[in-house]
């Protein structure tokens, strides 16, 4: 790989679209196998017609150790020769590029549909033909006592779509495929909309869980499009709203995870905890998930001295209150022979495959955006990376642990030392012909929110990567070998976004 | 005994004595349903209403809520569609008219066009008729489909399970098979990929069957309404008995809905709640 393959970029800082290096595809396959080989990760590969004729394939990479983002592309006809034989990573992506852009792969191992959908983001003059939606290839398992469990798409409890096919052995799974895209609203096609106004009210609803998330990474590309400033006292109070999404979300896991090995005492207290922390959001933004309050500029509420005091008395009872139910869970000997040693990732299956999040962080790849690209008020205040070492339930739901203590701690210091200032200044018009790439730690993880805009600074392409998008495979591949019961729990403990995926 | 030993720890830590103090102490109390004392707080963007109270909407509490419908009324004012609403504090600086949200939570009806008002005033949804509510005695099963949604309306049924809202305690449930079920709850602009497994979902279960439409999604489409990979909500072969607006809706809001459904929230209430009419801080400063 030569040097200047990649274009160094930073977290929500814009670059020019001519400066990014356009390669052959040959080339364009050789950086990325050589960069993934050398512990860089692929944050999104993406399709973005150049012409009625010809697709320009955008990659944006992380260094997690440097903290740098390195960018390339290469511009392909309706057929190039596949990425994925020579790097892994690429699987996912070149499955939504075939999906969205029309392209086709040559060489691909398995180009399954992924959210089965006609293309939309494909060079006018392509023939494209029209795929039946139903049409998915699973993969079968043969042998005589060997059988196959379907679930889905609707499910048995209060959840969002999905279907998995197991092929199991007994009480033993052998495979588990899942087949997403019931969700699919064409998320990408309205954040590209001219409306900014009503691009920001879909960025809330990407995943209803990750509300904050989504909402900061979508403001954070537009900001830096926009060059706008935003005051400390916005980034304050945006981080203060993504840790609390964080406790709620976590808190909420640690219940689900106590109903589902039948320890309905901790699973009541978290359940109501779970309420408490998404009552302080809708204290602060009217909204138990946080909408309403960040858009493009800052946020729109602000929390005043009255209301600051509030809070902390009520996270510092939150954390009065939540500690014995952990210890209830964590210490509960019934509880600790469940968790252990099901469904385990190793290291290595997530450096290959480039898990993100929790799950990364469950079997001690540290990764976390807050502190590897640190943005906004985590550039002032560090949040320690908590790790867990044995990649199994338990080590998911220890990390969960971890992390809610942590952003307790994070919210309390913040609200005692919030800057002075307005909260929300005016994000005026995009710079033309740029790239930004704005990466937020959501609870479940990395997401990604990558913006190009034209030379009349419109909107081009607008790339939305959730956590899940990477991690559903991390489902996959810690099923096998464990027992088809399990696998609700299993599930609960990486809890990804159906509709985050499916877009 | 060795083995269990850490386990003993955490009981002499929390005994039982500490499970019933927490469960029946003030702080694990279950979410009241009066509208003044179910604690929202003053930013909680509930139905939007005319900001300032003015003198025919003090006298109008002596009418029955709802009788006049928003295409009579003689008042000026933008028509506000709350099944399109999604409750974005920008949504009453758009409309341009003196309107702000309310801390009243109570805002599901019985028909798609109770959603359509002009001064705030909804006709809040009615029970269901005798016979039906005998064939359902006390309980009340429901299977969820959540098609094209984004997650986030599930999150608030699922919380109306938990121990604040508690919606068992008045027979309502969630069940896992639509076969065991006496009607359907939907979330989501149903997208074009869920469209069959819903349709063959709503059909599975027996017939007399009740239908609700949760959020501005699969009451308009909410946000997704221009897309094309969605249908825009529920389809009209799918007759709806209750409509819950919101982006999500408040889990106060649905319990209330679907217990006016079952006649147990008198629908003729027409007590404004307190504090609900005056009350315009909800507005973003």
């Amino acid at each position: 790989m030569s040097a200047d393959a990649l274009l160094t970029v930073y977290n929500r800082r814009c670059v020019s679209v001519a400066d990014i290096p356009l390669l052959e595809v040959a080339e364009f396959a050789a950086t990325l196998a050589s960069s993934v080989a050398s512990g860089w990760r692929i944050v999104s590969l993406f399709g973005v017609p150049e012409d009625t004729r010809a697709l320009r394939l955008c990659a944006v990479l992380a260094n997690d150790d440097s903290g740098v983002l390195g960018t390339t592309c290469a511009i392909v006809g309706q057929e190039y020769p596949a990425l994925s034989t020579s790097c892994r990573q690429a699987g996912r992506f070149e499955r939504e590029i075939a999906e969205q852009c029309g392209a086709i792969p040559k060489g691909h191992p398995s180009l399954k549909p992924l959210r089965r959908h006609p293309p939309d983001h494909a060079p006018s003059a392509w023939a494209l033909r029209p795929k039946d939606r139903e049409d998915f290839p699973f993969d079968v398992v043969h042998g005589d006592e060997v059988h196959e469990v379907a679930v889905g798409p609707v499910h048995a409890g209060i959840i969002e779509p999905g279907h998995f096919r197991f092929n199991a052995h007994g009480e033993e799974v052998l495979s588990l495929e899942i087949m997403l895209g019931y969700q699919h609203r064409g998320v990408e096609r309205l954040l590209e909309g001219p409306e900014r106004g009503t691009a920001v009210l879909v960025a809330e609803s990407i995943a209803g869980d990750t509300v904050i998330g989504h909402t900061s990474a979508f403001c954070g590309a537009i900001e830096a499009l926009a060059r706008s400033h935003k005051t400390p006292r916005a980034q304050t109070i945006r981080g203060i709203a993504l840790e609390l999404e964080r406790l709620a979300n976590h808190i909420g896991d640690l219940g689900t995870l106590s109903s589902d090995v039948a320890y309905q005492s901790s699973a009541a207290f978290f359940g109501r905890l779970r309420g408490e922390c998404l009552n302080l959001l809708m204290t602060i933004s009217g909204n138990r998930y946080g909408r309403g309050l960040i858009r493009p500029g800052g946020v729109l509420f602000d929390i005043p001295p009255t209301m600051t005091s509030e809070l902390v008395r009520r996270v510092e009872r939150l954390r009065e209150e939540v500690r014995p139910v952990a210890e209830l869970l964590f210490e509960n000997p019934s509880v600790q022979s469940r968790f252990d040693g099901v469904g385990v990732v190793s290291a290595e299956q997530c450096r290959v495959a480039g898990y993100v999040g929790v799950v990364a962080r469950s079997c001690r790849v540290p990764l976390d955006v807050r502190h590897d690209f640190a943005y906004g008020v985590y550039r002032y205040a560090q949040i320690p990376v908590a790790t867990a070492w044995s990649g199994d339930v338990y080590a998911r739901a220890i990390v969960r642990w971890l992390e809610v203590q942590r952003s307790m701690e994070f919210i309390l210091e913040q609200l005692a030392a919030l800057p002075r200032g307005e909260v929300l200044v005016d994000c005026g018009a995009l710079r033309p012909s740029e790239l930004v790439v704005a990466l937020e730690e959501g609870w479940r993880g990395e997401i990604a929110h990558i913006v190009m805009t034209d030379a009349a600074s419109h909107i081009r392409r607008h790339k939305v990567v959730d956590p899940s998008f990477h991690n559903w495979s991390a489902l996959s591949a810690a099923m096998p070998g464990n027992q088809i019961s399990d696998f609700p729990l299993c599930n609960k403990s990486f809890n990804l976004s159906y509709a985050g995926h499916d877009l | 005994m060795d083995d269990v030993a850490p386990c003993h720890i955490v009981v002499a830590e929390i005994s039982v004595f500490d499970y019933l103090r927490a469960r029946f102490g003030p702080r694990f109390a279950r979410a009241s349903l009066v509208p003044s004392d179910s604690g929202l707080p003053q930013r909680f963007r509930g139905r939007p209403a005319i900001a300032q109270p003015q003198a025919d909407v003090a006298t109008e509490g002596g009418t029955p809520v709802g009788e006049a419908a928003p295409e009579h009324s003689h008042r000026n004012l933008p028509v506000i569609d709350l099944g399109r609403s999604v409750f974005a504090p920008e949504e009453t600086e758009r409309l341009k008219g003196p309107t702000a949200f309310t801390q009243d939570y109570r805002m599901a009806t019985s028909s798609r066009n109770a959603l359509l008002t002009s001064g705030g005033e909804i006709e809040l949804a009615h029970a269901l008729d005798r016979k039906m509510r005998r064939l359902l005695g006390r309980s009340l099963r429901f299977r969820l489909v959540a098609a094209g949604s984004c997650g986030g309306c599930e999150a608030e049924l699922a919380a109306l399970g938990n121990v604040v809202f508690d919606m068992a305690r008045f027979g309502i449930q969630f069940v896992a098979s639509p076969r065991h079920a006496d009607g359907i709850v939907i979330a989501g602009a149903v997208s074009e990929n869920m469209r069959d497994a819903l349709e063959r979902t709503y059909e599975a279960v027996p017939d007399p069957r009740i239908v609700v439409a949760v959020g501005a999604c699969a009451i308009s489409g909410g946000v997704f309404a221009g897309s094309e990979r969605v249908l825009g909500g529920v389809p009209p072969s799918i007759p709806v008995d209750l409509w819950v607006p919101g982006c999500p809706p408040h889990p106060l809001t649905v319990l209330d809905g679907l217990l006016r459904l079952l006649g147990r929230v008198d629908h003729l209430s027409k007590t404004v709640p307190r504090g609900a009419r005056d009350d315009t801080s909800a507005t973003p400063p």
